[in-house]
C-alpha cells in the first residue's frame, strides 16, 4: 500500500438509518489517490449505502465527510460529480430508450454554439471511447436492445472516461464474461497509475484479490476489517464478512469435476431446431424431470435469447417447444407459466416491481392459485413470509417496499416468486448473480431440493462457477449454436472456456 | 450532517416522519388543495358554504366522476384514453337515437323499448373500447395516437347519428336517473357514488384490480411475472369505453338534450380530475381515493369561481393554471417517491 499519501476522500463515523433500520453504525473510510480499494460483505452489509452517501445519492445521514481534507456536504449527486465522483451502480442505471452515444455523453453532450447537441461528434466521440474499451457497438443503435452484459459494460466505460478523480464500481463485473472482465481491470490499472482513486465492490472475491490495493470488510453495517491485499487470503477475509470458516463455502473449480450419469427420467422440455434472427441457429436440447441443465456462454452467446422463448416472451422464427409431450407455441409469457414453465431473469428490474411491497412481488405469479375474484392479503403475507424465511431475505419484513432491500436480497425475492407453486420448468437466468457466498450456497441447495422434488431446471449462465456448481449436464452456446455438451465426464473452468 | 450525538438522533426521528410524508406527497397535497380552496371560497363568498351549493357540487361533478371512474383504471396502467368525452357523446346519441322523439325533431331514428335502446348503446360504447382495446394490444398502437383516432371517429358517428339536430327523448330509466332524484338527493349522484365505490372496490379488493397496479408499476416486470398484460390492458380500455358511455347516456338526460359535441370539456376534466387528485401519469400509483378528491377540487374550483365576481374569460386562465400546478405536484410526487425507494 503506498505510505504517505493524504486521503482523497475521507468519511468518519458515518451513520445511516432507513425509518429505524441502521444501515451504517459509524464508519470509517479513507481513500488514497491512485489506489484501488476492493469492498466485500454479506448482501445488505451496507457496502452500496456507504457508496451512495460518497455519490451524493443519499445526502441525510451523520457523520463527517472530507475532500481533500475539508468538510463538505453533497446535496445531489450532481454536487458529487462536480466534485470528481463518479459511479457505477450496482443497478444498471442507463437510459433504455435513448441511443449509446447519447448514455456515453448522458448530461455533457457536445454542443455547438448555439447550443444544439453535435450529434456526428458524439456518435464518433462515443464510438472511439468504447472501441479502446474494446467494445464494439453502432453509436447510433438504441442502448436497450443490446445485450444486457453490453449495457453494464457501456456504463462503465461512460464513468470510467468521464474524468472523475473518484471512481465507484458497485458490483460491475456481475454481467460480464471472463474476457471483458481482464478488459476493466487492465483499464482500472492504467487509471490508478493516473491518479486516479478507484472503489471496487464485489461478491467475487478472487476478483478483489487481484485487481486492489487495499480491502475492507463490511459485515451488518460495520466496517469489520481493512488490509492490504497481499496480506490477505480468500479464506481469512470470508471468515471475516460472515463470521466462519470460508473455505467449505467456495470452490474455484480449477480441477476436473466428475458431472454424473444422464438422468433417465421423463423428458419435460425438448426443444427442436429452435432458430431467432442471428441470435440463435438450430438449437435442440432436452430437459429431463429431476436434472438442473447447464447452459454456459460468453455474453451475446443467445442464452438471453433463448430464455425468452421458452418463456413465451420471445417468439421464434422457427423451431418446436414441446412440454411434457404436448407441442407448444406460447402466444405469452402467461400461457407458458399456465403451462408450468418459469423464468427469473438475470435483470431484477425487469421482474420486480420496486415500489411495492415485498409480499406483493412474491405472490404476483402466484395469485391466481391464491385467490379466484378476491385477494387475500393474510395468505399472501404468509405465503411470503415463509419465503422470506426460507430463503432468508434480510430484513424479514415483507411489508416493507422491495426498493429497500439490497440488491442480493432482491434477487432472492425474484428466485421467491416461483417457489411456492413449484413449476414443472424452472429456467433461471444468472441465479446467482449478485449474491454473497453464503447466499449463493443457499441458492445452490434450494435447487438441489428443487431437482429433487422432481422439476427440470435450466441454469443459464455466462460464469462458469455458476453452471459448474449447479449442472448436472452442461451445453455449451456459442454464437447461436450448441457447440458441445459435457455429461457424464469430468469438466472444469477451463475445459469450459475452452469450448466456449 | 449535525456535529453533536443528540442533535443527529433527533434529526433521525425528524427525518422518519419527513420521508413519510414526502412518499405521502401525492396523497397530501390534492387534499391540502382542496381544503385551501374551499376555506378560500367560504371567506370570499357567504353563498358558497352552503348544503344548498354542496349539492350543486355534487350534482356538477356527477359526470365527470362517472367517467372518471375508468379513466382512473387507464392512467393507473400508464395509459390514456382520450376518446372518453366522444364516446360519451355517441353513447348519449346513440340512447336517445334508439328511443321515440317527439315529431317535430327531424331525426330518422330507429325507435326500441327502452331497455333494448339501453342495451344497445351499451353494446355500442363497449365495442369502441374493443376496437380502442385491439388497436393498443393487437397492432400496439401507443393508446395516445389509438385514443385520438377513437376520438374522431366516436364523433363521426355522433353526427351520422343526429346529422346536425337535437333530440331530446331518452328512455325512462335513463331520465329519471340522470335528472330525476330520491328523497331531495338527485340520482346521478348516486349512480356516481355507486360507480367509484365500485371503482375502488375492484381495484383494491379483487386480483383484477391488483394487477392493473402491477401493470402500471412496471409493466416488464408483470409480463415476467407471467401476467397476460394485454388482456389487462385491453380490459381497462373497454372499462373505460363502458363508464364513458354511462357517463353521456346519464349526461344527455341531465342536461335534457343529445347533440354533438355535447360532452367537449369533459375530456379534460375527467383527466384533470384523476390528476389533479393525485394519480401518477406514469402509472401504478393512485386511485379511486384521489380521484375523489381531484373531483372535488375540480368541483369546488368551478362552483367557487362563480361565487366570486371574475371575469369568466379569466376563470379560463386560472383552471388552466391549477392544472398546471397539479401537474408540477404529479410529476414531483414521483420523483420524490423514487428517491425514496432508490
Ligand atoms: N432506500 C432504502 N430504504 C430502506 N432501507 C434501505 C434502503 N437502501 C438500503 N436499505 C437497507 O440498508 C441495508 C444495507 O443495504 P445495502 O444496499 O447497502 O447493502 P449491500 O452491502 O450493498 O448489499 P448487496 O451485496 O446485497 O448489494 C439493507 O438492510 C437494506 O435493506
Ligand atoms: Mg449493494
Amino acid at each position: 500500500m503506498p505510505e504517505g499519501r493524504l486521503p482523497i476522500l475521507e468519511l468518519r463515523g458515518i451513520t445511516k438509518s432507513f425509518g429505524g433500520v441502521e444501515a451504517l453504525r459509524g464508519v470509517d473510510f479513507a481513500l488514497l489517490p491512485g489506489e484501488i480499494h476492493g469492498l466485500v460483505g454479506e448482501n445488505g452489509a451496507g457496502k452500496s449505502t456507504l457508496m451512495k452517501i460518497i455519490a451524493g445519492v443519499h445526502t441525510e445521514f451523520s457523520g463527517r465527510f472530507l475532500i481533500d481534507g475539508a468538510d463538505r456536504h453533497f446535496r445531489s449527486a450532481r454536487d458529487a460529480h462536480a466534485a470528481g465522483i463518479a459511479m457505477v451502480h450496482q443497478e444498471l442505471s442507463v437510459a433504455p430508450d435513448l441511443t449509446v452515444a447519447e448514455n456515453v455523453f448522458l448530461g455533457n453532450q457536445p454542443t455547438n454554439a448555439l447550443g444544439l447537441v453535435q450529434w456526428r461528434r458524439m456518435a464518433r466521440e462515443a464510438g472511439e471511447q468504447l472501441s479502446r474499451f474494446g467494445i464494439d457497438v453502432d453509436p447510433m443503435s438504441r442502448l436497450g436492445d443490446l445485450p444486457i452484459g453490453l449495457q453494464q459494460l457501456i456504463e462503465i466505460a461512460r464513468v470510467l472516461f468521464s474524468g472523475a478523480r473518484i471512481v465507484i464500481l458497485d458490483e460491475p463485473t456481475s454481467a460480464l464474461s471472463p474476457p471483458e472482465v481482464e478488459r476493466l481491470f487492465a483499464t482500472l490499472r492504467r487509471l490508478r497509475e493516473q491518479g486516479t482513486a478507484i472503489v471496487f465492490i464485489s461478491h467475487f472475491i478472487e476478483d478483489i484479490l487481484r485487481v486492489s490495493d487495499t480491502v475492507t470488510v463490511f459485515r451488518n453495517g460495520r466496517k469489520v476489517a481493512e488490509t492490504a491485499s497481499s496480506a490477505t487470503s480468500k479464506g481469512a477475509l470470508i471468515e471475516a464478512m460472515i463470521g466462519r470458516g470460508g473455505e467449505v463455502l467456495e470452490h474455484s473449480y480449477t480441477d476436473d469435476l466428475m458431472l454424473p450419469r444422464p438422468s433417465d427420467r421423463p423428458v419435460v422440455l425438448k426443444v427442436d431446431q429452435l432458430s431467432l434472427a442471428r441470435s440463435l441457429k438450430d438449437v435442440s436440447f432436452e430437459a429431463h424431470a429431476g436434472e438442473v441443465l447447464g447452459i454456459y456462454g460468453f455474453m451475446g452467446c443467445g442464452q438471453q435469447e433463448l430464455s425468452r422463448i421458452l418463456f413465451g416472451k420471445v417468439k421464434p422464427d422457427a423451431g418446436t417447444l414441446v412440454v411434457e409431450g404436448a407441442p407448444k407455441t406460447f402466444a405469452s409469457t402467461a400461457a407458458a407459466r399456465r403451462a408450468g414453465v418459469a423464468l427469473v431473469p438475470e435483470s431484477r428490474r425487469a421482474m420486480l416491481f420496486h415500489q411495492e411491497p415485498v409480499y406483493k412481488n412474491i405472490s404476483i405469479s402466484i395469485l391466481d392459485r391464491i385467490s379466484s375474484l378476491l385477494l387475500k392479503p393474510g395468505q399472501e403475507r404468509e405465503i411470503a413470509k415463509r419465503q422470506v424465511e426460507q430463503l432468508q431475505i434480510r430484513p424479514p419484513v415483507v411489508g416493507l417496499d422491495l426498493g429497500m432491500l439490497s440488491g442480493g436480497n432482491q434477487q432472492k425475492v425474484a428466485l421467491a416468486k416461483w417457489l411456492t407453486y413449484p413449476p414443472k420448468l424452472l429456467v433461471l437466468c444468472e441465479p446467482t448473480r449478485g449474491m454473497d457466498v453464503g447466499a449463493k450456497n443457499d441458492v445452490i441447495n434450494i435447487v438441489r431440493d428443487l431437482r429433487a422434488k422432481g422439476l427440470a431446471i435450466i441454469v443459464l449462465s455466462t460464469e462458469p462457477e455458476t453452471v459448474l456448481s449447479l449442472a448436472d449436464r452442461i451445453l455449451v452456446l456459442k454464437r447461436g449454436a450448441l457447440v458441445r455438451e459435457f455429461k457424464n465426464e469430468p469438466v472444469s473452468k477451463d475445459r469450459l472456456l475452452e469450448a466456449a | 450532517m449535525a456535529s453533536s450525538e443528540t442533535a443527529a438522533a433527533t434529526d433521525q426521528r425528524a427525518r422518519g416522519l419527513a420521508s413519510f410524508l414526502r412518499s405521502q406527497m401525492r396523497n397530501i397535497a390534492p387534499f391540502l388543495t382542496l381544503i385551501f380552496l374551499s376555506a378560500f371560497f367560504a371567506l370570499a363568498s357567504p353563498s358558497f358554504a352552503t348544503i344548498d351549493n354542496l349539492g350543486n357540487i355534487l350534482t356538477q361533478v356527477s359526470v365527470t366522476g362517472i367517467i372518471a371512474v375508468g379513466l382512473t383504471f387507464v392512467i393507473l396502467c400508464a395509459e390514456i384514453d382520450l376518446s372518453i368525452a366522444s364516446i360519451a357523446n355517441v353513447t348519449g346519441i346513440a340512447v336517445a337515437y334508439f328511443t321515440l322523439q317527439e315529431t317535430y325533431v327531424n331525426i330518422a331514428n330507429i325507435p326500441l323499448p327502452g331497455a333494448v335502446a339501453i342495451l344497445l348503446s351499451i353494446l355500442l360504447c363497449a365495442a369502441l373500447g374493443l376496437v380502442n382495446a385491439l388497436g393498443l394490444t393487437v397492432i400496439g398502437i401507443p393508446s395516445f395516437i389509438m385514443t385520438l383516432a377513437m376520438m374522431q371517429i366516436a364523433a363521426g358517428i355522433s353526427a351520422l347519428l343526429v346529422r346536425g339536430q337535437i333530440a331530446y327523448k331518452v328512455p325512462s330509466l335513463i331520465s329519471t336517473l340522470g335528472s330525476g332524484s330520491i328523497g331531495g338527493i338527485p340520482w346521478i349522484v348516486i349512480v356516481a357514488a355507486i360507480m367509484l365505490l365500485g371503482g375502488h372496490l375492484v381495484l383494491t379488493y379483487t386480483r383484477f384490480g391488483r394487477y392493473v397496479y402491477m401493470v402500471g408499476g412496471n409493466r416488464e416486470a408483470a409480463e415476467y411475472s407471467g401476467l397476460n398484460v394485454k388482456l389487462i390492458l385491453g380490459a381497462v380500455m373497454i372499462i373505460s369505453a363502458v363508464c364513458s358511455g354511462i357517463g353521456g347516456m346519464l349526461g344527455v338526460a341531465h342536461f335534457g338534450s343529445a347533440q354533438q359535441n355535447e360532452f367537449d370539456t369533459y375530456l379534460l376534466d375527467s383527466i384533470a380530475a384523476v390528476v389533479v387528485g393525485g394519480t401518477s401519469l406514469f402509472g401504478g400509483r393512485g386511485g379511486i381515493g384521489n380521484t375523489i378528491v381531484g373531483l372535488f377540487v375540480l368541483g369546488v374550483l368551478n362552483n367557487g369561481l362563480d361565487h366570486v365576481n371574475i371575469d369568466s374569460f379569466l376563470k379560463i386562465l386560472i383552471r388552466g393554471l391549477i392544472l398546471l400546478a397539479a401537474l408540477v405536484i404529479n410529476v414531483y410526487a414521483q420523483r420524490l417517491r423514487e428517491k425514496a425507494t432508490e
